[in-house]
């Protein structure tokens, strides 16, 4: 018990203190993350709306397609990105394996079909409500995309931030393709899972209290966006 | 009453029939509409109003007959609009609301703003033009949609059941809306209700639509002395009409 508790004391302090080791991996954690969830979302919002509103054979299937994607496990996605970009794979020569590169594409993988699932959902709802309207206004398809995404801003920025919630605390895809080397490829998770098995609890427990500290700020960050859309009745 | 000039009208429907699923919704309907007053397309629920709006506005192909106007029929559909008897409202202000259609048919922004001012003065909406639209009342969702129709300065407006939902006092405001603007603009409206008394007070000529037929077209003073089909007296006398 005093164990857990001095390591506890230990972890303020490295966090209280900015331990220089500590912010290094939560900055790399940022940029990764931060990185990976700007591509995500540069694919996935205009990939999830075309889908939500054109009308073509094969669609449902492709809908399904995604919707499995979203529950890709993380270590299967770093290991088709590992597959991808080792020695012999089709992007070898780009030497990205290790590096903070290959783990942007492996989170970029894991997260753009959940930001594409469910923008697909909520544009298409959008879509059934709005379609006669913006008809009559005379505005066609392509043209309602940006209005609808515009509409379902306050859902749509929900999706985002969960899709960064995802991306910061998945280990499997960036331990595959990233290795945890230190003061290079050392994000919050792969140091937590080291750290741990190591027996050195202070610096898990700390990374471990900043990475839920993160979630409590995403879920703000959702409580205020649902004030939003009370606030213009979405 | 001197009709005004509108370069769109008339607006002519020869033979217009529509089928869904095997079933007649509208049989060879004929009929004529030309500037000037309001023109009430009258009857009980059910009876194809609505679905008569939606082919004159082009929202609807019809199965049968054809729709003929005055000019060509993109002209038209850029110089007409329509307000739905549940109008979807945007997730945004209510002055961003009637800029919204104007914005998107590309006219400037002064112009916009000008136009913008005007609409929501004449629904009197203009202390409420911050407000989020969806958070206003029914009558006041009601009154902003016609306010985003106006702005796009329509020379044809077709309204559907457009005080259905409202209580009177509602009702009375967006009739008050409807006149100013039949007053000040040289619109022309055309518009559906199955309320009688609205009809009475805003119809300058009746068409009375029953089970998918236009039973008759009439100027109103002359359907509500003297109708000439038995199911438009039944209709004025209240009885329930299937």
């Amino acid at each position: 018990m005093g164990d857990i508790i001095e390591a506890f004391s230990t972890a303020l302090g490295l966090i209280l203190h900015g331990d220089p080791t500590l912010l290094e991996i939560v900055a790399l954690s940022l940029r990764v993350s931060g990185a990976a969830l700007a591509l995500s979302v540069a694919l996935g919002l205009p990939l999830g709306a075309g889908l939500g509103i054109a009308r073509f054979p094969g669609r449902n299937i492709l809908s399904a397609l995604l919707n499995t994607c979203m529950g890709l496990p993380p270590v299967v996605a770093g290991l088709m990105v590992y597959l991808l970009l080792g020695r012999s794979g089709p992007l070898g020569a780009l030497h990205w394996l290790f590096t903070p590169a290959a783990m942007i594409l492996a989170q970029t993988l894991l997260v753009t079909p959940i930001v594409a699932a469910l923008t697909r959902q909520v544009i298409e709802d959008l879509w059934e409500e709005y379609a006669e309207q913006l008809r009559s206004f005379g505005i066609g398809v392509w043209r309602a995309i940006p209005t609808l995404l515009y509409e379902g801003r306050f859902t749509l920025a929900t999706v985002v931030l969960a899709a960064f919630g995802r991306a910061i605390s998945e280990v499997g895809a960036v331990i595959v393709v990233g290795g945890n080397i230190a003061h290079h490829t050392r994000v919050m998770t792969t140091a937590i899972a080291l750290e741990t098995s190591r027996g050195d609890f202070a610096l898990a427990l700390g990374l471990g209290m900043l990475l839920l500290g993160f979630a409590v700020l995403i879920n703000g960050g959702v409580e205020v966006l649902r004030a939003g859309m009370r606030r213009v009745g979405a | 009453m001197s009709a005004p000039e509108n370069a769109l009208l008339p607006l002519r429907f020869e033979g217009i029939g529509f089928e869904q699923g095997g079933e007649t919704l509208l049989e060879d309907i004929n009929f004529s509409i030309e500037a000037g007053a309001i023109s009430v397309i009258l009857g009980p629920n059910g009876a194809g109003k609505t679905l008569l709006l939606r082919i004159a506005n082009g929202l609807l192909a019809p199965t049968s007959g054809r729709v003929r106007w005055a000019t060509t029929v993109a002209t038209a559909r850029a110089a007409s609009a329509l307000v739905f008897q549940r109008p979807v409202l945007l997730r945004r202000s209510a002055r961003a609301n009637v800029d919204f259609p104007s914005r998107v048919r590309g006219i400037g922004r002064r112009e916009r703003e000008r136009r913008t001012a005007r609409a929501l003065a004449g629904t009197q909406l203009t202390e409420l033009a911050a407000r989020p639209a969806r958070r206003l009342s029914v009558g006041e969702q009601q009154r902003l949609a016609l306010a985003r129709a106006w702005a796009l300065e329509p020379r044809l407006l077709f309204l559907d059941e457009p005080a259905a939902a409202l209580d009177p006092a509602a009702g009375r405001l967006l009739e008050n809306a409807i006149e100013t603007l039949r007053d000040e603009g040289g619109v022309k409206i055309v518009m559906t209700t199955h309320d009688l008394a609205q009809a009475r007070r805003l119809a300058g000529e009746v068409l009375f639509l029953h089970r998918g037929r236009l039973l008759e077209q009439s100027a109103a003073t002359e359907f509500f002395a003297r109708p000439q089909s038995a199911v438009a007296r039944e209709f004025l006398k209240g009885v329930a009409l299937i």
